[in-house]
């Protein structure tokens, strides 16, 4: 049934009745998938994917690496949980290679994200050492090509 | 005496009917926000491995002839595909011939076959090509009428029925455009029966061979006991990869069919262009995903869209093949075009008419489905609106 995550993953508007049909189920057996993937923690959300860059509002993103010490028992999950509790981390992840964390933090301004880097997160005890990578540009986000989204450039009608 | 260039033409040509959608299309030209689902070409543009491999020759220089016949690299793969997906074995040497889209194969291999006064059978709704193509040739068309009975499939009755001493090839285009057809091996084997005691050559163009929604893969006439030696196997990268702005192409077939096809070839094209060959070698290799990922794309779509037609009351078969539905609209009332011109006047939706494709295709639309969900249902919606008019 992982089909109807791959439909739902790329495109969130398909009601259960269009999924039903293109997946040879009955609407209410999609239903019951649905509610069963979203009590299973497997559906987790739904989000808009927005270009931010277009709107009338500036938005900074950093991309933070993160190395510390991990703690006896528990790895990095406790560390990790100490970063994702704040509203301005969008994403952290455990990595392999040079570094332990990484996070994706957004915030107003570079000013804000340096002062929540510097003054949240570096003064960790655990944390040893941060780096800091501003996004100047966003090509592609989400798997969605924010800077040229294809266009149907095909005749009107053809043979 | 007076000069005129227009009486300078070719009678033949002069004398071919003008494109079957081209007053719907001007119509269309000439509105905004149209929904189309009248294009009989991929949504999907070509994956970007491929692409990548085409502006590699390009940065390598590679801009020159290839051989007459093709890249030799290119056709040992599509030898290897020929043996890979269908079990065919061609020798790359003088078995394989890259052209420039299906189009071009389908031109030599009707050239290659006919003399004037010969007879083409072209079963309709078809592709446009094959009937003038048979007249430039000096050829006459013999049109098979499939009916939505039989779900359009060329039957060895109907075949038989139009054989005569003077019948060249049988022009076999599965998986169809217009209609969604295929033939399964079954159906091929009948066809086979018929044509086994004959000298009747075969022109099988499938093109869309990849694009079918049954559990059984795309079946070739070519791997039918006996068919091998008669048939020319057309098939090309457009649909399969999405490749259609590359024109590029091939036909397989016996030495002594290729060998005259490359003569035409050599003497008309030069050769297919090169850059689109070394992409469609990446294609070859490395598109085997590319084609399955689509292709499960178009499945759903297919299913929403007959699905849509058949609730909404236009009956609609269910087409295993391409990326096509041929829904009924004779609950209308209206004609194919009749319908298709309201339809894009009042709800701004442009439909290709089943006529377009062939007489036997009046009273059904071909709708493709090359198109985003979201951009089908709201098609959907439209002719929906649309018909309760009429029914």
């Amino acid at each position: 049934m992982h089909r109807i995550l791959e439909l739902l993953e790329n495109n969130s508007n398909l009601t259960p009745e269009d999924i039903a049909v293109m997946i040879d189920k009955t609407p209410d057996e999609v239903r019951a998938a649905i509610s069963q993937y979203e009590k299973e923690g497997v559906i987790v959300g739904k989000k808009t994917i927005i270009n931010w860059q277009k709107a009338d509002k500036d938005l900074v993103t950093a991309f933070i690496e993160i190395k510390c010490t991990p703690q006896y028992g528990r790895g990095f999950d406790q560390i990790a949980e100490r970063f994702y509790q704040y509203e301005q981390v969008k994403s952290v992840y455990l990595m392999s290679g040079a570094y332990d964390l990484a996070l994706i933090v957004e915030g107003n301004s570079l000013t804000e994200v340096a002062s929540f880097v510097s003054g949240k997160l570096a003064p960790m005890d655990t944390v040893i050492s941060t780096c800091t990578h501003f996004v100047l540009k966003k090509y592609k986000d989400n798997g969605v090509m924010l800077e040229t989204p294809p266009k149907d450039e095909r005749q009107v009608m053809a043979f | 005496m007076k000069f005129s260039p227009k009486d300078q033409i070719n009678s033949v040509v002069a004398n071919l009917p003008p494109s079957g959608i081209r007053k719907l299309f001007d119509i269309a030209s000439g509105m905004d926000g149209v929904i189309s689902l009248g294009i009989g070409e991929p949504d999907f543009i070509t994956p970007w491995h491929i692409r990548n491999a085409g502006i590699m020759s390009l940065e390598k220089g590679r801009t020159q002839y290839t051989s007459n016949a093709g890249l030799v690299e290119l056709k040992q793969e599509v030898a290897n595909y020929m043996k890979r997906r269908f079990g065919l074995s061609y020798e790359p040497n003088n078995q394989v011939l890259i052209t420039v889209g299906g189009s071009e194969a389908i031109d030599l291999a009707i050239r290659a076959f006919v003399e004037p006064g010969d007879e083409v059978l072209i079963p309709i709704p078809c592709f446009v090509c094959y009937d003038p193509i048979t007249r430039l040739a000096g050829g006459v068309p013999v049109l098979l009428e499939t009916k939505a009975e039989d779900n359009f499939k060329l039957t060895p009755e109907l075949l038989k029925k139009n054989i005569t001493d003077k019948t060249k090839a049988l022009i076999l285009p599965f998986p169809n455009n217009p209609t969604g057809a295929i033939m399964d091996k079954e159906d091929l084997e009948k066809i086979a029966e018929v044509l086994r005691d004959t000298n009747i050559m075969i022109i099988s163009d499938e093109i869309y061979a990849e694009l079918t929604y049954t559990d059984k893969r795309h079946v070739s006439i070519a791997e039918i006991d006996g068919m091998y030696d008669r048939t020319v196997v057309i098939n090309g990268f457009s649909k399969a990869y999405a490749m259609t702005g590359w024109r590029l192409g091939f036909a397989c077939g016996h030495p002594d069919v290729i060998g005259p096809m490359i003569k035409i070839h050599q003497y008309a094209i030069m050769c297919a262009p090169t850059t689109s060959q070394y992409a469609a070698i990446e294609a070859l290799r490395f598109g085997d995903k590319d084609i399955e990922d689509m292709k499960t794309e178009y499945n759903y779509r297919r299913k929403l869209i007959v699905n849509g037609f058949n609730k909404m009351g236009l009956d609609c078969f269910e087409p295993m093949g391409a990326f096509y539905c041929f829904p009924s609209i004779k609950r209308t009332g209206l004609s194919s075009e009749e319908f298709c011109e309201k339809l894009l006047l009042e709800e701004k939706i442009a439909l290709v008419p089943g006529v377009a494709f062939g007489k036997s295709g009046e009273g059904h639309l071909r709708v493709s489905y090359a198109y985003s969900v979201e951009h089908i249902k709201k098609a959907l919606e439209g002719v929906e609106r649309f018909i309760s008019k009429y029914i």
